[in-house]
């Protein structure tokens, strides 16, 4: 960090302006906020990783080459928690959101600076809660905790991990809040709802969600802890509960969850792919609003969680109707990304091949979804591996694929160096190859009917689970490719300039890294997003 | 299909062909989009690769007619899967009427089965081929789910009611059993077998199994011990002859027809409904008795009504 000030002007930005460690744990400038999430969810990215590579080494063999089932279960319960609770869900937002949010609306900070200061240790006492749990011996109910499994016969440290759970859902509603408020109250002059950079209608789609739908995650966990501690009876038949009632609470939050994780990347994408091919977006109030319709949908098809738990067939038939409609806006953002790179003037830097590597695996994401949302279908590949191809494609080929892309692409500007990028070219080629390698063998395991959650199966089913391992250690170096460059980069990377893509976009406007409030006096807009056709600097 | 390399489980049920015709539709689509999409990304990467730093592309806003026609033909293919999904999973939810039954228990973590004549089987389903087999099932403890891959079948098995699946084998040979739903430390060891068996071999097969009486025979004798009797057939209880799949009037005034999860609740929850006519005064027998002791109560009942009982045959 020494070096930060080493630049060809040595001026005072968000980074340099203290080097105290309570400037960090106590700031309120948004910039630093993210530059903490990114630190704590990249710690809680490698931890839920290392939980899945111990899980592939041990699917090589029928037997179990390496745990006891017993630890087999802890290890997917703490990778789905981490994974989904700790690392997707504040991935996009809690960084780049935080990081973006006002600076993309030519702001100073977020609505409520302490307010995001607090989300952040809200967020972090939920982790904490959580890595006790794994500490104390760890916890087995699958980051889904159903019902009367969780509430009456594990006895591994479910209270802690739901309670970490149900903590840092707190922090995801006041982000929610933030991003809300200050994408309604603090736009710049001139910066109209349809002058808005995409990233900012997913922002805000994404918010929406997270404020509706995370409280009624957190009665669900609490309830389910009433119940343990209390044996009052909600889910559990044996005393007078309903466990198919768990399942309709979890899954009205977990399924829009999915789209909280989703849809911030569908902006990243938006951002990139103007920005390397040079043109404003194909069809942009078609890209806005099928946001807009994923999130309002997205509350509608929980049930297609449950088509084979027992539920009425019509109830079947009304979600399935339902999970298809909500294909036709994200075949709609696709088709539009496509379209913008016609006769674009198109570069392939790093964040252009993770932007152009998420269209390929969502797309076949978002196409196996079909198969899921078919009755028929589902009834055979329902809970086996086939379900665990399909929302990996879309969460991990899809939401971090386009959470690397912005990272890599917003990396100047947060720290004002860039990276090697034939270093991170080359990593994201080994992710996508790596990716498919570990998860493509995975749908085909499905329809044969390996069923997931399976420590030990039958031998049949071992060519294809070597494969998925296999490709599951070359996805791993992918990962830790962009580790290193990027640790490296702030240290010796070449200094970035204000602008290294030639990008449209307030952020773009002030220097690299930003000065702490952000813009010098408040920029005012003048043309729409993405106006890639007129001259330099007409924004201003 | 690809001996050494498969891409679907065997196709032994009635239901099994059907369901992999939609899949391969599925791909296709799949395939076809993925091309699409794909090429045209690939294509337009070449063409439109950057030269120069100064190039300055035409910006194009979007076009009206092309967003209509790419919503309308995803829209259309998507109506075509939903309706022939729907209506294959109408048809594979209905149980024919003529099927036998077999009761099926999960617990962590292994399957109880147990035939009407009164054969039990743990981990393990014998089956005749070409006969439509109803399973009704329930779970002692948490949710579990009866999967059949080669007949491509799957429900969740409930603690507190009951769910049904059937299917009818086409093919005779082994198949695996799973346990499809997460349900604890050994939920990968909850695994068993079917057998499907020509239908003479089936019936040796029973012969030799049966060890005392049959689920009805055990049901009557229980319903002895519990003392049912006092009550049902004394008139101080309905009379439970010939009560199973008839509409029952409750004192709220509602009708129900008295099937196997009526019967179960009677039993556990009696409160819950009452008949019209008679006092609450039914003990429940909550805690008393397992769960298949309740389906050989519930066979029992059932025995009582002739014609239900000849479902059997
Ligand atoms: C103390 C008397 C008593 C005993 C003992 C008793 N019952 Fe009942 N049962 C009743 C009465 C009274 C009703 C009707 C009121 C109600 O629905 O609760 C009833 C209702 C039922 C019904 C619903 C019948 C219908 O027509 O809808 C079933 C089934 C039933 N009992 C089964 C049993 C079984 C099986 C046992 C033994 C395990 C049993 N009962 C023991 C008194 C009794
Ligand atoms: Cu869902
Ligand atoms: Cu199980």
């Amino acid at each position: 960090m020494a070096t930060a000030a080493v630049g060809p002007e040595t001026r005072v930005h968000y980074l340099n302006v203290d080097y105290g460690i309570k400037s960090w744990l106590l700031t309120t400038d948004h910039k630093r906020i993210a530059v903490l999430y990114l630190v704590s969810i990249t710690l809680f990215f490698f931890v839920g990783g290392a939980a899945a590579a111990l899980m592939r080494l041990n699917l090589i063999e029928p037997n179990g080459a390496l745990v006891e089932p017993a630890t087999y279960n802890k290890l997917f319960s703490i990778h789905g928690i981490i994974m989904v609770f700790f690392f997707m869900i504040p991935s996009i937002p809690a960084v780049l959101g935080n990081f973006l949010v006002p600076m993309m609306i030519g702001a100073r900070d977020l609505a409520f600076p302490r307010l995001n200061l607090l989300s952040w240790y809200i967020f972090m006492a939920g982790g904490a809660l959580c890595m006790y749990a794994v500490i104390a011996g760890g916890v087995d109910t699958g980051w889904t905790f159903y019902t009367p499994l969780s509430t009456t016969y594990l006895n591994s440290n479910v209270m802690s991990a739901a309670l970490g759970v149900f903590v840092a859902g707190f922090s995801s509603i006041l982000t929610g809040l933030n991003f809300v408020v200050t994408i309604h109250k603090m736009r710049a002059p001139g910066m109209t709802w349809f002058r808005m950079p995409l990233f900012l209608w997913a922002m805000y789609a994404t918010s929406i969600i997270q404020i509706l739908g995370t409280p009624v995650l957190a009665i669900t966990l609490a309830l389910v802890g009433l119940e343990r501690l209390f044996h009052v009876g909600i889910f559990d038949p044996a005393v007078g509960g309903d466990p198919i009632l768990f399942q309709h609470l979890f899954w009205f939050y977990s399924h829009p969850a999915v789209y909280i994780m989703i849809l911030p990347s569908m902006g990243v994408i938006s951002e990139l792919v103007t920005c390397f091919a040079k043109k404003r977006i194909f069809g942009y109030s078609f890209v806005a609003f099928s946001s807009v319709a994923i999130a309002a949908i997205s509350f509608l098809v929980w049930g297609h969680h449950m088509f084979v738990s027992g539920q009425s067939i019509y109830a079947g038939i009304i979600f399935s109707a339902l999970s298809f409609a909500v294909a036709i806006p994200s075949a709609i953002k696709v088709f539009n990304w496509t379209a913008t790179l016609y006769k674009g003037s198109i570069s392939y830097q790093a964040p252009m091949l993770y932007a152009l590597g998420f269209i390929g695996l969502f797309t076949m994401g978002g196409l196996t979804g079909l198969f899921l949302a078919t009755l028929a279908v589902d009834t055979h590949v329902h809970d086996t591996y086939f379900v665990v191809g399909h929302f990996h494609y879309i969460m991990v080929g899809g939401a971090v694929m386009g959470y690397l892309g912005g990272i890599h692409y917003w990396w100047p500007k947060i720290t004002g160096r860039l990276y090697p990028d034939g270093w991170a070219r080359l990593a994201a080629a080994i992710i996508f190859i790596g990716f498919n390698l570990t998860f493509f063998p995975q749908y085909m395991l499905g329809y044969l009917g390996m069923p997931r959650r399976y420590a030990v199966y039958p031998p049949e089913f071992q060519v294809l689970n070597v494969m998925s391992s296999a490709g599951a250690s070359i996805l791993g170096v992918g990962y830790l490719i962009p580790l290193v460059y990027m640790l490296w980069s702030l240290r010796y990377g070449p200094v970035a300039g204000p602008n290294p893509w030639g990008a449209k976009g307030l952020e773009w406007l002030t220097p690299s890294p930003p000065p702490t409030e952000n813009f010098e006096k408040t920029p005012v807009v003048t043309e729409e997003a993405y106006a890639y056709g007129a001259k330099e600097g007409a924004v201003g | 299909m690809w001996q050494g390399f498969p891409i679907r489980p065997d196709q032994a049920s009635t239901i099994a062909r059907g369901v992999d015709h939609l899949y391969y539709f599925l791909i296709a689509i799949d395939l076809f989009f993925t091309a699409v999409i794909f090429l045209t990304i690939f294509y337009f990467a070449l063409r439109y690769r950057r030269r120069s730093q100064k190039e300055q592309p035409p910006q194009i806003e979007g076009n009206i007619p092309l967003e209509l026609v790419w919503t309308a033909i995803p829209l259309g293919l998507v109506v075509i899967v939903f309706l022939w999904g729907t209506s294959l999973f109408i048809r594979n939810s209905r149980p024919p009427a003529a099927a036998m039954e077999i009761f099926v228990v999960g617990k962590q973590w292994m399957w109880k089965l147990q035939h009407p004549e009164g054969v039990e089987e743990i981990n393990a389903l014998h089956v005749p081929v070409n006969r439509p087999v109803k399973l009704t099932m329930t779970s002692e403890d948490v949710i579990h789910d009866f999967s059949v891959p080669a007949f491509r079948i799957k429900k969740d098995v409930v603690p507190g009611m009951y769910t049904t699946l059937w299917f009818e084998a086409t093919k005779t040979g082994k198949f695996h059993l799973f346990c499809d739903q997460y349900c604890g430390t050994n939920h990968s060891l909850m695994r068993g077998e079917v057998t499907v068996m020509e239908p003479t071999e089936y019936e040796q097969w029973l012969s030799g199994g049966i060890r005392g009486e049959s689920m009805a025979q055990a049901g009557a004798k229980l319903y002895d011990q519990l003392a049912c009797i006092t009550c049902h057939g004394t008139g101080k209880g309905p009379p439970l002859v010939g009560v199973y799949g008839k509409p029952v009037k409750l004192s709220d005034g509602s009708m129900v027809v008295a099937d196997d999860a009526y019967l179960r609740e009677s039993v556990l929850y009696p409160s819950a409904k009452i008949v019209a006519g008679y006092p609450p005064v039914m003990p429940t027998f909550k805690g008393q008795v397992t769960e298949e002791q309740l389906l050989q109560l519930i066979a029992y009942i059932k025995s009582l009504s002739p014609e239900e009982g000849k479902a059997r045959k």
